[in-house]
C-alpha cells in the first residue's frame, strides 16, 4: 500500500482566526458607536467620526473583516481535511491572510475620511477594488490547486459551497465595481441611476447570499457534523439545497427596490424568486438542524453545538423573514425603517456571528492540542450572546413598526398625523438606546471568548503543521460503473465551476441586461439637466459625508409618501447620477424633492444654519453637525477633470459648459452666499464676506440639495 | 410602466416561446436534479458524507483498498 505522509497547514488557520476575533470586537464596537450616535448625536465628534462615514465603516468591517477572515479561517482548515491535501501553496495562503489584512487597513484609512463610491457595501474605492479582485484570485487559485491535488476522489457538498462563493463573488465584485477614476481617491460608477441602483441591489443582495450565507452553509456542513460527531442528515437534501439554493438566490436582488423607480417586470420577478427561496434555505436548515437527530442531549452540554445551533434557527429566522419582506405589502412598512435593521442582525449576529464563534471554540483547543480554558466563561459568552442578539433585535423590530406605521397615519380630512418627519425620529431615542445595550452585550460576548481563547491557547501548544497521512488518488483510477452524471461533476472541479457560473449567470443576465440596453425600460425627461459644476462637486460632498446611509432620494408612488414629500420618484430623473444616492434607510426624511419647485424645499440659509447645528434648528434632531464644511473650503482642483470623466460615461456636458465650469461656479455660489447672508447679516454684509462664503463647502452642498427633484417643475 | 416593456417585448419574433423555454429549463434542470440525486447509491452517500468525520485518523484510498 502506497501511503503519503503530509501535513496540514494550521499555522494559516491560526493567523486568520486571530485576525477573525480582532477585527470581530473593532467592527461591533464601531457599530456600537454608530448606534450610541442614534442617541446622543453629542458623539459625531469630529469629521472622521461622523455617523455618514462610521456606518459604513461598521457595516464593511463586519461583513469583510470579520466573516471575511471567518470564512477563509473556516475554509482553510476544513478544505485540507476534507481533500485529505495541504494547502496547495504556502506562499499564496500567506498572501491571502495578508493581502486582506492590507485591503482592511485600506478600508479603515479612506472610509472615515470620506473617501468611498458611495453604493453600499461597495462603498470602496476603485484601486482597493482591483486589490480585491486580485486577492480573491489567488484564494481561488489556492484552492483549485488543492482541489486538483487532492487525495479523495469525491468532493464533499461543503466544498461546493465554497466554490459557488468564489465564483459568483468574483462576478458580483467585478461587474458592481465598474467605475471611472478621477484621480486615485475618486472614481464613478459607469451606470447611473436605475441602472446603476439594479447593479448596486443585485450585489448587494447577493454579497449577503454568497459572502454571508453559502461559504457559512459550506462551514455548517462541515463543522456541525464535526461537532456532533454525526453525518450530515441527508446528503442528497444537501444536493438539492445547493443548486436550488444558487439557482434563486441570484435573482431576488430587486426586492431591495420595490416600489422605487425600477421597471416592474424586474421587481415583480425579485419578488418571485424570494419567494421561492424559502425552500432551499429551509432544505438546508432543516438539514443543519436534523444532522443533531439522536444527539439532543450533546447540545445542552457542548458549548459549540449550543453556538451553532443558536446560529442555524437564527438562519432560519432570518430566511423566513426575508421571503416575507420581499412582498409589497410588508415592504411597504418595512422599507427604509428599523425593520430592515432588525432583520439583517438576527442573520448578521445570529447565524454569523454564532456560528463564526462555535468554529472558534472547536478550533482553537483542537490546534492547540487541549482542552477549552474555562466552559464556564464560554457559557457566559453564550447567554451574554443570545440575550444581546434579543436585546438588539426586539427594539429595532418594534421601532420599525411604530415608525413604518406613524408615517403611514393619515387623519379624517386627508393631512398626515404626523407631518413632522422628526417627531417619528424623536419617538425612537428609547428604542435606539436598547439597541446600543444589546450591541454592547454581544462585543462584550466576543472579549469574554477572546480572553477564553488566548488562555486555551497559553495552556495548549500549538500544532502549526499537523502531520498525517492518506494514500494518493493517482489519474488511472477506474470510475466505477454507477457514474452517474452528477459524480463526474465532482470529479471535474473546473466543469462544476462552469456550471455553477452558468447558473448564477443567467439570473444576472435576464434582469439586468435589458434593463441597460433597452431604452424604453427609462423613459426620459427632456426637462431633466445634468448637475452644473456646483452641484456635481456638492454631489460628491453629499457622497463623501454617507449622508445616503441616513436620507434616501426616493419618493415611492404611496399616498403617504406623496403627501409627505411630493411627486414620487421618476426613473427618468437618475440618468445623471452616477452613482445613484437612492439610500435604503430613512433616519431622516427623503431629500429627493428638497430640490427648487417643490414643498419640502428649504431656503439656502435655512439648510446653512441647519449644516452649523441641526439641533438648533430642529430641536431633537439626531442628524450629526457639518459645522467643518461651513469652513472648509471647497476643492475645485478636480472639478473639470470630473466632469470630463462624467462625459465619457455618457453625460452629455458641451464643450462650453466645461470649458466655463469656473465662472458658472462662481456665479451660481455668490447667488447662494449672497441669499444666505441676506438673511444672517441683513444688509450688513461685506463683499469680503460673500467672497469668503462662496467658497465654502456647503455652498456647493446647498446648491445640490437645491438641484433635487427640480427638474420635472421646468417648465 | 408596463406599457414600455410590452411595447418592446411585442416586437421581438415569436417571443411567445420564451416564457414556455424558461419553464422547461427549470423543471428539466431540477427534475434530472432529483432524478440523481434518488438514484444516488446509498453505500457511496455514506461514504462521502462520513468525509468531515474521518479526516482526524489517517485514511486510505477506499477506491484503492478495493483494487
Amino acid at each position: 500500500m502506497n501511503v503519503e505522509k503530509f501535513s496540514y497547514d494550521n499555522g494559516i488557520v491560526k493567523k486568520f482566526a486571530i485576525a477573525t476575533v480582532l477585527w470581530g470586537v473593532v467592527g461591533m464596537l464601531v457599530g456600537v458607536l454608530a448606534a450610541l450616535q442614534l442617541v446622543w448625536p453629542d458623539l459625531n465628534l469630529t469629521s472622521w467620526l461622523s455617523f455618514g462615514r462610521i456606518r459604513p465603516l461598521h457595516t464593511n468591517a463586519v461583513i469583510f473583516a470579520f466573516v471575511g477572515n471567518g470564512i477563509f479561517m473556516g475554509v482553510y482548515y476544513s478544505l485540507q481535511r476534507l481533500l485529505k491535501a495541504r494547502m496547495w501553496n504556502d506562499t499564496l495562503s500567506s498572501i491571502n491572510f495578508w493581502g486582506w489584512q492590507f485591503i482592511i487597513l485600506c478600508a479603515v484609512l479612506t472610509l472615515p475620511f470620506g473617501i468611498t463610491t458611495g453604493k453600499e457595501y461597495a462603498e470602496l474605492e476603485w484601486w482597493i477594488d482591483i486589490l480585491i479582485t486580485l486577492l480573491w484570485v489567488v484564494f481561488g487559485v489556492n484552492m483549485f490547486g488543492t482541489i486538483l491535488t487532492r487525495r479523495v476522489q469525491h468532493l464533499y457538498v461543503a466544498i461546493w459551497f465554497y466554490i459557488a462563493t468564489f465564483v459568483t463573488v468574483a462576478v458580483l465584485h467585478i461587474v458592481n465595481s465598474f467605475e471611472y477614476p478621477v484621480n486615485f481617491l475618486k472614481s464613478y460608477s459607469v451606470f447611473a441611476g436605475v441602472q446603476d441602483a439594479l447593479v448596486q441591489w443585485w450585489y448587494g443582495h447577493n454579497a449577503v447570499a454568497f459572502f454571508l450565507t453559502t461559504p457559512y452553509l459550506g462551514l455548517m456542513y462541515y463543522f456541525i457534523p464535526k461537532a456532533a460527531d454525526r453525518p450530515v442528515y441527508s446528503y442528497r437534501l444537501s444536493i438539492i439545497h445547493f443548486w436550488a439554493l444558487i439557482f434563486i438566490y441570484i435573482w431576488a436582488g430587486p426586492h431591495h427596490l420595490l416600489y422605487t423607480s425600477l421597471p416592474d417586470w424586474a421587481q415583480s420577478l425579485g419578488v418571485v424568486f424570494s419567494v421561492m427561496l424559502i425552500a432551499p434555505s429551509w432544505g438546508g436548515m432543516l438539514n443543519g438542524l436534523l444532522t443533531l437527530r439522536g444527539v439532543w442531549d450533546k447540545v445542552r452540554e457542548d458549548i459549540v453545538l449550543k453556538f451553532m445551533v443558536v446560529a442555524v434557527t437564527a438562519y432560519g429566522m432570518a430566511t423566513f423573514e426575508g421571503p416575507m419582506l420581499s412582498l409589497k405589502f410588508f415592504n411597504t412598512l418595512s422599507h427604509f425603517s428599523d425593520w430592515t435593521i432588525a432583520h439583517v442582525h438576527v442573520g448578521g449576529l445570529g447565524w454569523n456571528g454564532m456560528l463564526t464563534f462555535g468554529m472558534l471554540y472547536w478550533l482553537v483547543p483542537k490546534m492547540w492540542n487541549t482542552e477549552l480554558y474555562s466552559k464556564k466563561l464560554a457559557n457566559w459568552h453564550f447567554w451574554i450572546a443570545t440575550l444581546g442578539i434579543l436585546v438588539y433585535a426586539v427594539p429595532m423590530y418594534w421601532a420599525g413598526f411604530v415608525q413604518g406605521f406613524m408615517w403611514q397615519d393619515f387623519n379624517a380630512d386627508g393631512t398626515l398625523v404626523n407631518g413632522q418627519f422628526l417627531d417619528t425620529v424623536t419617538i425612537l431615542k428609547p428604542f435606539y438606546a436598547m439597541r446600543s445595550l444589546g450591541g454592547l452585550m454581544f462585543v462584550l460576548g466576543a472579549v469574554l471568548m477572546a480572553y477564553n481563547l488566548i488562555k486555551t491557547a497559553g495552556i495548549g501548544s500549538f500544532v502549526a503543521n499537523e502531520a498525517t497521512e492518506a494514500a494518493p488518488l493517482l489519474k488511472t483510477d477506474k470510475v466505477h460503473d454507477d457514474g452517474y452524471w452528477h459524480r463526474t461533476i465532482e470529479r471535474k472541479p473546473m466543469r462544476m465551476l462552469v456550471i455553477s457560473l452558468v447558473v448564477i449567470l443567467i439570473g444576472g443576465i435576464v434582469e439586468i441586461v435589458p434593463t441597460i440596453i433597452v431604452k424604453s425600460n427609462i423613459p426620459t425627461i427632456a426637462s431633466v439637466t445634468p448637475y452644473s459644476a456646483l452641484e456635481l462637486e456638492g454631489r460628491d460632498l453629499y457622497i463623501r459625508e454617507g449622508c445616503y446611509n441616513c436620507h434616501s432620494q426616493m419618493v415611492r408612488p404611496l399616498r403617504f409618501e406623496t403627501k409627505r414629500y411630493g411627486e414620487y420618484s421618476k426613473a427618468g430623473e437618475f440618468v445623471y447620477d452616477h452613482p445613484f444616492q437612492w439610500g435604503s434607510k430613512r433616519t431622516g426624511p427623503d431629500l429627493h424633492r428638497s430640490g427648487v419647485g417643490n414643498d419640502m424645499y428649504k431656503s439656502a440659509y435655512w439648510h446653512y444654519a441647519h449644516f452649523l447645528n441641526p439641533q438648533e434648528i430642529s430641536p431633537g434632531s439626531i442628524m450629526p453637525p457639518y459645522a467643518f464644511m461651513c469652513d472648509d473650503e471647497l476643492d475645485v482642483s478636480y472639478t473639470q477633470a470630473k466632469m470630463e470623466v462624467m462625459r465619457k460615461i455618457g453625460v452629455p456636458y458641451a464643450d462650453s459648459t466645461i470649458a466655463s465650469f469656473a465662472e458658472d461656479m462662481d456665479a451660481q455660489a455668490t447667488a447662494i452666499a449672497i441669499s444666505i447672508l441676506e438673511v444672517d447679516k441683513k444688509d450688513k454684509y461685506t463683499d469680503a464676506d460673500v467672497a469668503a462664503l462662496k467658497k465654502k463647502e456647503v455652498i456647493a452642498l446647498i446648491a445640490y440639495l437645491h438641484k433635487l427633484g427640480s427638474d420635472i417643475h421646468k417648465k | 410602466m408596463l406599457k414600455y416593456i410590452k411595447q418592446h417585448m411585442e416586437t421581438i419574433d415569436g417571443i411567445a416561446i420564451y416564457p414556455i423555454i424558461s419553464l422547461l429549463i427549470f423543471f428539466i434542470f431540477f427534475a434530472l436534479l432529483f432524478v440523481y440525486v434518488f438514484r444516488m447509491r446509498k453505500s457511496k452517500i455514506e461514504e462521502i458524507s462520513a468525509y468531515p468525520l474521518s479526516d482526524d485518523q489517517p485514511s486510505i484510498n477506499p477506491l484503492k483498498s478495493e483494487e
